[in-house]
């Protein structure tokens, strides 16, 4: 199936949790934050996402910036 | 004497902000926060790069600093205050620097949309600290939005070349009844003292900082003069004038031929 991460059309397997999808990409859960179809993820809560055909997904992290 | 800068409803003992930008590598950025003793630091808020390593700007900020998420990036209204909730979510507190800019030359802020963003994210709970132009209107619509400080601008960001405003930063301090930040183009701490012999409240320095050729040492010298800017400002500096006025006695010369 096919999700957009930050732009960019993503083949992702069928069933794939957004956990795990965090997880595979190397992302440490506590520094990151996720907007899940324009909506923002709240700290907790999100464990259960499945990503869907067409879900969009906004991951982002603080960086250097003054 | 207890001269604490207090914003919203925190206090600082050091009237110093840092950012984390352009530094050669993120591990100075402990180095530079003991050195200057800043309690107040900014980051920005980018799309994970899924080529890049994996280390991460928070693991370099210790507990207990203030976090100032930027918006940078945001060319209206409407991305800084997208900007400033997904900074929120990220569970590091409530502040944010309004940082709304479309002009990529000189990176001048928009201040009609400023305004309508800190309108929105104050009302929201934020501590808004925009970063503006030093133009006492605009200012005076940011304290009616709720603003919880106000950031002019010294000269344009990174150009390191002091306080190209002052005239105008003189009457936002004399009239803006919040704590005034000066940010942006503070290359020297010389420029960074003069701001808080002026009256500034604060000042935020990132690329003076960043882009000396000895960070650490840099830091704790802008830190020495912002103190010794505001002392100063406390002390109430004489007038100037003119024409010499002799430190020494004019009289009671050895060639004076004695009166009697």
């Amino acid at each position: 199936m096919h999700v957009t991460v930050n732009g960019r059309f993503q083949e992702l397997t069928e069933g794939t949790s957004l956990p795990a999808y965090i997880k595979s990409q190397g992302l440490d859960p506590s520094v990151i934050v996720v907007e899940y179809n324009f909506q923002i993820l709240p700290e907790q809560g999100w464990e259960k996402i499945i990503l869907q055909e067409n879900d969009n997904l906004e991951i982002l992290r603080f960086v250097g910036g003054g | 004497m207890s001269d604490k800068l207090k914003i919203s409803n925190q206090e600082f003992s050091t009237r110093l902000l840092i950012g984390t930008g352009k530094y050669a590598c993120d591990e100075l950025i402990p180095d530079i926060l003991a050195s200057s003793g800043a309690e107040i630091i900014t980051v920005a808020l980018r799309r994970v790069d899924f080529e890049a390593t994996v280390d991460n700007v928070m693991y370099h900020i210790p507990e207990g600093i203030q976090l100032l998420p930027n918006t940078s990036g945001a060319r209206n209204a409407q991305e800084a205050v997208r900007i400033a909730r997904l900074a929120r979510a990220m569970g590091c507190g409530n502040w944010i620097k309004i940082e709304v800019i479309s002009d990529n030359k000189y990176l001048l802020p928009d201040g009609y949309e400023t305004i309508k963003a800190t309108e929105t994210l104050a009302g929201e709970g934020f501590v808004v600290l925009p970063y503006i132009s030093p133009d006492l209107m605009v200012a005076r619509k940011l304290v009616e939005a709720g603003a919880a400080a106000v950031m002019p601008l010294g000269a344009p960001i990174g150009s390191n070349r002091g306080l190209k405003t002052r005239e105008l930063l003189k009457i936002i301090i004399e009239e803006i009844p919040l704590p005034v930040i000066v940010d942006a183009g503070l290359g020297r701490p010389s420029h960074a003292c003069e701001a808080m012999e002026l009256g500034a409240s604060a000042c935020l320095v990132n690329t003076g900082i960043a882009s000396a050729a000895h960070p650490v040492n840099m830091a704790r010298a802008f830190a020495q003069a912002v103190a010794a800017g505001r002392q100063a400002f406390l002390a109430g500096p004489g007038a100037s004038q003119g024409t010499a006025r002799a430190s020494s006695p004019l009289t009671g010369f050895l060639y004076e031929e004695n009166a009697n």
